[in-house]
């Protein structure tokens, strides 16, 4: 029993460092793809950088290992009661002190300069040939191109069934979203970071970029991607109910390509504002708002208020039998169009068209046994974004 | 009531007769507990707390790992899954691991230097009677309309105060209860070392556990108002209508975790140095060699806790400092490697040329020497800024805290509770269940979060209910292996039901061979009074 006991403990201390050799193994083999073991190697300069600190940090954690439980394991079996050892009476050695403080010190050192000189560069973000805004806000991103007129917002694209375990889930499982950042290859491209509630995290880990998404500040990172594709991440900062559902999608294109999908974003903006304006003449029926405003509802607002309309109580209020929606229309719109200050009731003015908005105030006025029978048009809208 | 020369005090210990205020005096059932100011019975108290919450704290890590059994929701919604994260750190550590060490060190210290008992039993009794009531509270505001706190332990700004539900106001209300308690637990600790050791024990002759405690006593008082501080900043953002961390109103959110971290980063020191200390008692006894560098081991504890002054920002890396500070906190956070690996040093030159033998003590000392080291070096890796970037807030953190509190603090207390239960009880526990107990949680703990280091390097974030596919397999195993650690603990419970039973051997009063020290020359079980007069330490 005694025997069995120490075979058992010499062969479970082996364990860690086998698995540790075991991952350094996997990270020989990993390159580009994406490894279930190990941190990839990504696709810019720095990430390069980043995987090769991690493996040499990795290698001497695992030299350092090596060498302790070797030490000990070597003693536990040599040094012990059953073999008849009698105790040694040495209890201290300032030699060996100094040498046991001298040595890692040394290591540390090693370990310092190049940590170091990866960090100078991977802060160094100055003469980008692009910069993108970021903003997190509860649970989506807004990409905004500071070279041109180019802005949206970025959300995850799963559909709710597969969360629920209703439909199969797809190979991109919630790492979709339904526009990506597009970002060109072969140029630095400046990532100004910053939040409109709480506090996120932007990280793509193929780029070796995670940087936290502060309200009221505004945090710089930077990348250079060579290989064009198809980059995912998921925000990294608990920022509430669903931080788990707010992807991050990047895909980086060639220049030229970057440059045409740039001109039919603008193009698309300008469309997208004349129309606009061609709404405000017409009117729209109630089937079609309440089908639109169903769609914007569930994309918007269902994370919060939930799809049946109930809210969560204690954290976000019922809109089905709420006094703002069965009476107050004008405040109602108004609530969707700006927020509410000091809550977690975001201003929906710069997310949604003006038909959009329209289309899920109806809806919030109609669904769930609201049934008001108001109608909102988007020039009800327009009214109260004009101040009239 | 009790009576009141229940408590000795230094000065009076000469003046009393012996059997004026002797074991006929208890008095039994609840009062007993209530009212009692002896530093055996608040230890007992305390542990069996700590016990408790241990339990109900990894309930709600069972609650975890079942949502995260598979990918997609299945059990919980996001928000309860929040709560159940938060409240399971808060409980964890304000909960089991703090007051577990508290009542080691309310049963030790005074028998370890030859104290009839702490030096201020009355604010003892205080110190942990306000704690149950600290743990109903937070407990109870899961039962809330809208939930229970589900911004983390970590409460960060501004999700904790303009984001934050209701219970908010409780859960501030309980941490300063909390925080009460541990600062009066750590003046009780600090005076009775100053002020009661015997006569001959000199600073350099305490035992390291008594040492340990000393300098964590020291670091709790500097830093628990620090956290203090910070929930009543939360408390008045969130309900009156201040701005300190509010971009807003002139505030900075960032501030709030450089305040969070100046309390947290030495929090961590302090759930980990009583540790140290246990280990330092407990491998010299089963190598029958005496403890390898004591004053280096004392000079290295007082090390990591001042370099755990300045090292906080080591947890924000990816806030958006200015280089400079990265560098500052990434080389300080190195340097704490030094002092931690001449600890790890000793142990094993301990262990060198020693004679072993592998009790249940020793079992659980020996893996938390290796368990611990794999923590540490897990940190090690951590602390290299931009490498940290790519682990920050992953599972590989996730790995690394485990790491070094379960495998690292939680064994220690598990090792500790076994080295002096029979000294508690006066009988030797059940050898068998606590092999079973090693063994089964020694394998579990090991599938449970071995594997988030691969998870959290493949890119899985912590503090999700749901993932991408490529990590189901390993979650899988994670979970597997948390049940497992789950039921080993009623292992635990059942052998600790029967020790307080007084089932068993009787035991000497030295219990372990190798065993040197005070407490191991009174008889087993403890008296109710001891050192009633001081012994003489040569």
């Amino acid at each position: 029993m005694k025997r069995l006991t120490n075979v058992l403990l010499i062969v479970l201390g082996t364990l860690p460092t086998l698995l540790f050799s075991f991952i350094a193994q996997a990270a020989d083999g990993g390159g580009k793809e994406v490894s279930d073991l190990n941190l990839r190697r990504g696709v810019t300069e720095i990430s390069g950088q980043v995987y090769d600190l991690h493996m040499l940090m990795f290698f001497i954690c695992v030299a350092i290992a090596v060498v302790v439980f070797g030490v000990m394991f070597t003693s536990m079996y040599l040094h012990r009661k059953s073999r008849g050892v009698k105790p040694a009476h040495f209890h201290e050695n300032v030699k060996v002190e100094i040498a046991w403080t001298v040595v890692p010190f040394l290591i540390l050192v090693f370990m310092a300069i190049p940590a170091a000189r990866t960090l100078i560069a991977m802060e160094d973000t100055s003469e980008p040939d692009m910069t993108v805004l970021v903003t997190g806000s509860q649970w989506k991103w807004h990409y905004k191109y500071m070279d041109g007129d180019v802005e949206y917002y970025s959300l995850l694209a799963t559909q709710q069934e597969q969360i629920t375990n209703r439909f199969a889930k797809s190979e991109n499982y919630l790492l979709e979203v339904d526009r990506p950042l597009v970002i060109p290859t072969g140029q630095k491209v400046r990532f100004l970071i910053t939040s409109e509630d709480v506090i996120h995290s932007w990280w793509v880990p193929d780029f070796a970029v995670k940087k936290d998404a502060n309200p009221g500040f505004i945090n710089e990172a930077w990348t250079k991607v060579e290989e064009p594709g198809v980059y995912r991440g998921q925000c990294a900062e608990l920022c509430g109910k669903d931080h788990g559902y707010m992807p991050v999608v990047v895909i980086a294109k060639e220049p030229a390509e970057f440059n045409a999908w740039m001109t039919e974003q603008e193009e698309a903006r300008r469309r997208a504002k004349e129309e606009e304006q061609r709404l405000l003449a017409m009117n729209m029926s109630m089937d079609e708002l309440m089908a639109e405003g169903k769609r914007v509802y569930n994309s918007a607002c269902a994370a919060c208020h939930m799809p049946s309309g109930e809210g969560l109580p204690g954290v976000f209020p019922a809109l089905k039998g709420s006094p703002m929606v069965l009476e107050d229309q004008l405040a109602h719109i108004d609530i969707v169009l700006n927020g509410k200050a000091g809550t977690a009731m975001q201003a929906f003015g710069k997310m949604l068209s003006l038909k959009e908005v329209a289309a899920v105030v109806t809806y919030e006025r109609n669904a769930w046994g609201n049934n008001t029978g108001d109608i909102v048009q988007p020039k009800d809208v327009n009214a109260v974004v004009q101040g009239e | 009531m009790t009576h009141s020369t229940d408590t000795v005090t230094p000065g009076h210990t000469a003046a009393h007769d012996h059997d004026e205020h002797h074991d006929h005096h208890i008095p039994t059932g609840i009062k007993r507990w209530l009212f009692t100011t002896n530093h055996k019975d608040i230890g007992t108290l305390y542990l069996w707390f700590a016990f408790i919450m241990f339990l109900i704290g990894g309930a709600m890590a069972m609650v975890i790992r079942a949502e995260l059994f598979q990918p997609g929701l299945q059990i919980v919604d996001p928000n309860f899954f929040n709560q159940m994260t938060t409240v399971h750190g808060l409980i964890m550590v304000f909960g089991a691991v703090m007051p577990a060490f508290t009542g080691l060190a309310n049963w030790l210290v005074p028998m370890m230097i030859g104290a009839p008992d702490m030096a201020l039993p009355r604010m003892n009794n205080w110190s942990f009677w306000i704690l149950p009531g600290a743990f109903l509270i937070l407990l109870a505001s899961l039962f809330m309309e809208g939930g229970g706190p589900s911004f983390g332990w970590t409460f960060y700004a501004p999700l904790s105060t303009t984001y934050s539900g209701d219970s908010t106001a409780l859960f501030v209300f309980s941490v300063h209860i909390m925080g009460a308690s541990s600062i009066m637990g750590a003046i009780n600790v600090i005076v009775t070392i100053f002020n009661m050791r015997a006569p001959g024990m000199t600073w350099m002759k305490m035992p390291l556990f008594v040492w340990t405690w000393l300098i964590t006593a020291f670091l709790l008082i500097a830093v628990m108002p620090v956290l203090a501080g910070a929930v009543t900043m939360v408390l008045t953002d969130k309900f009156f209508g201040t701005s300190f961390f509010n971009a807003a109103g002139g505030g900075d959110p960032v501030m709030f975790q450089h305040i969070f971290w100046f309390f947290g980063h030495p929090e961590v020191y302090i759930m980990i140095l009583p540790a140290f200390g246990i280990i330092s008692q407990i491998v010299p006894t089963f190598s029958r060699k005496k403890l390898f560098g004591y004053a280096s081991m004392v000079y290295a504890t007082a090390s990591i806790a001042l370099l755990s002054f300045i090292v906080w920002a080591h947890h924000m890396f990816t806030t958006g400092m200015p280089v400079f500070a990265e560098m500052f906190f990434m080389f300080a956070t190195m340097l704490i490697s030094v002092p931690t690996g001449v600890k790890v040093f000793n142990w094993v030159a301990t262990m060198w040329r020693g004679s072993m033998t592998f009790e249940v003590p020793m079992l659980f000392a020996l893996a938390f020497i290796v368990l611990f080291t794999i923590g540490g070096l897990s940190g090690l890796m951590l602390a290299i800024t931009p490498v940290d970037f790519q682990y920050h807030d992953t599972y590989f953190v996730v790995a690394h805290f485990h790491y070094v509190l379960v495998t690292g603090a939680i064994f220690s207390i598990m090792a500790a509770v076994y080295y002096w239960l029979p000294k508690w009880t006066g009988r030797m526990f059940d050898i068998t269940l606590a092999k079973w107990h090693f063994w089964c949680s020694l394998i579990s703990v090991n599938v449970l979060f071995f594997p988030m280091h691969f998870v959290g390097l493949a890119g899985m974030p912590r503090r999700i209910p749901d993932y991408a596919l490529q990590f189901a397999d390993f979650n899988k195993w994670i979970s597997l292996g948390g049940f497992a650690f789950g039921l080993s603990q009623l292992i635990f419970l059942a052998l600790l039901i029967k020790a307080c039973r007084k089932q068993g051997e009787p035991v000497s009063a030295q219990v372990w061979e190798g065993a040197e020290g005070l407490e191991w020359e009174i008889p087993s079980p403890a008296p109710y009074h001891t050192f009633e007069t001081p012994p003489v330490i040569k």
